[in-house]
């Protein structure tokens, strides 16, 4: 009787959860966007510095869709996106769930500005679809959502609610620190908030400024302190590949981390990869926004430690 | 020794020879970057307490502690009282040091009584408690199910959160580490 107790307790949270995963749905079907799915047991991963893979007999499950969908990019399909479980091995905390739901899209032709646009629309969609008008209710915060939203540089927030600049954080190894102790703090209480040009040491696939080679196009959407999204401009450049994935390879190396097979035939596609923007979006984390849940706990039907 | 991964609430580590607790803790990890576990400690001796953000890099040693299986007596003037059921040798707690705990001791409950050097310094109680429900509304049936909860007051003053087929005089076991209801016991 307590198990069924404390799982019904979770009923109006699904139930909002699952409308919001249909809104989502809804929002990209009636953009032309093709749902595809890729397959979350892979040999091969796209190699990133702070993200361990979970292994499956040979093989690993997917930490995210990224390669896959990339590929389909890079093979002629303009807009797609999916929702799907991705798996990370060690992470678990109030917003971390080592097996999780992902939505991640592209879309072609167009660049990082663009997508936080569509990233707006899709959340205001959603809302709407769920009976909310132009405010949500957080944590005891109300969120506007009128636009423009609120959009900062790590450089600028680095200044305004950091201890140090951002190139003496670099330089100090403490970015992340400060990111998480300082910044974050700070980010899309009043509104969704955009922080965006991530030093290029801090985005792997990103495409680096033109103007600014050390800045990545990268951005993050926070919500009530808590990232929700993250997104870049794609790197479609074959070579700036092979060198970033060997500094994030010989970066593993040195702290003793599992050093994951490449993809060749990634590498190989990447030189037909139209420039495109691409985003991958914690659906659990929405869901905890839209039903004013403080844990991720609460909007997961099961948790590993009840299984 | 400790890895920065196996810190949790509770957790007891030595910082410059001396004994801290976690008191909170989160795993965090900014986009794209490196694991962080924020973390929470008091001073188990002053009761200073201040925030520290560790790497996975990190490690810690267990706090220099000893502990003694003792059993809870009496309260007097303020002061817990447990005795060591070998020597019979029985020290004081404080309020202060007795803290959430006081809300499931119960006479001759057994618990661990930590130490540091000679001092004690807290009680640690088993993970699970069985309180009886002294005050509680009746259950309307057929509520099992909607999730709904209701409080009622235990043995020890404590007031808690429980499903509403609860019944004053049931006895129910409550998780001391976060202060909620688990189940029933039949005795």
């Amino acid at each position: 009787m307590e198990e069924t107790w404390r799982l019904s307790k979770k009923q109006d949270t699904l139930w909002k959860r699952a409308r919001m995963i249909h809104a989502v749905r809804d929002f990209f079907i009636s953009r032309g966007y093709l749902e595809v799915e890729t397959p979350n047991m892979i040999p091969v991963l796209i190699p990133e510095s702070h993200i361990d893979a979970i292994s499956c007999g040979d093989w690993f499950l997917h930490t995210s869709p990224e390669l896959y969908m990339k590929r389909l990019l890079a093979a002629g399909y303009p807009r797609i996106f999916q929702i799907c479980k991705c798996f990370r091995e060690g992470e678990r905390g109030s917003c971390h769930l080592p097996e999780f739901t992902m939505l991640e899209w592209y879309c072609q032709a167009i660049d990082y500005r663009l997508l936080m646009k569509e990233c707006e629309e899709l959340i205001i969609s959603v809302a709407h679809n769920l009976g909310y008008g132009d405010v949500i209710p957080y944590q005891g915060q109300t969120l506007r959502l009128q636009r423009p939203w609120e959009s900062i540089s790590v450089r600028e927030a680095f200044a305004l609610y950091g201890p140090m600049p951002m190139d003496k954080a670099l330089k100090e190894d403490c970015f992340d620190e400060v990111m998480v102790s300082y910044i974050e703090p700070h980010l899309g209480f009043e509104q969704p908030s955009f922080i965006y040009d991530y030093p290029v040491s801090k985005a792997t696939l990103a495409k680096a400024k033109e103007e600014e080679p050390d800045l990545a196009e990268r951005f993050e959407l926070y919500i009530g302190g808590k990232e929700i999204a993250n997104a870049c401009s794609e790197l479609t450049d074959q070579n700036e590949h092979y060198i970033r994935f060997e500094k994030v390879q010989e970066y593993r190396r040195s702290m003793n981390k599992s050093v994951y097979p490449i993809s060749e035939r990634f590498l190989q596609d990447v030189v037909t990869m139209p420039a495109a923007a691409g985003i991958a979006l914690g659906v659990d984390r929405l869901a905890m926004i839209f039903t004013d849940s403080p844990i991720i706990d609460s909007v997961v039907t099961f948790t590993p430690e009840f299984l | 020794m400790y890895n920065a991964s196996d810190l949790k609430k509770g957790l007891r580590i030595k910082i410059d020879n001396e004994p801290y607790i976690v008191t909170e803790f989160n795993f965090v990890k900014p986009g794209k970057g490196q694991a962080l576990y924020r973390s929470k400690l008091r001073n188990m001796i002053t009761g200073a307490q201040f925030e520290r953000t560790f790497r996975s890099v990190d490690s810690f040693e267990p706090a220099d502690l000893q502990e003694k299986k003792m059993q809870y007596l009496y309260k007097e003037e303020g002061k817990y009282c447990f005795m060591d059921n070998e020597s019979y040798e029985q020290v004081f707690l404080t309020e202060d040091q007795i803290g959430e705990a006081k809300n499931f001791l119960i006479d001759n409950l057994e618990a661990e009584i930590l130490f540091f050097e000679d001092k004690p310094l807290e009680v640690s109680l088993p993970n699970f408690v069985d309180l009886v429900v002294v005050q509680a509304e009746p259950w309307a049936r057929g509520d099992s199910v909607s999730g709904k909860t209701k409080p009622v007051t235990l043995q020890t003053g404590y007031q808690i959160q429980v499903p509403p087929f609860v019944e004053e005089g049931e006895k129910i076991r409550v998780d001391t580490r976060s202060g909620e209801y688990l189940t029933r016991v039949k005795e």
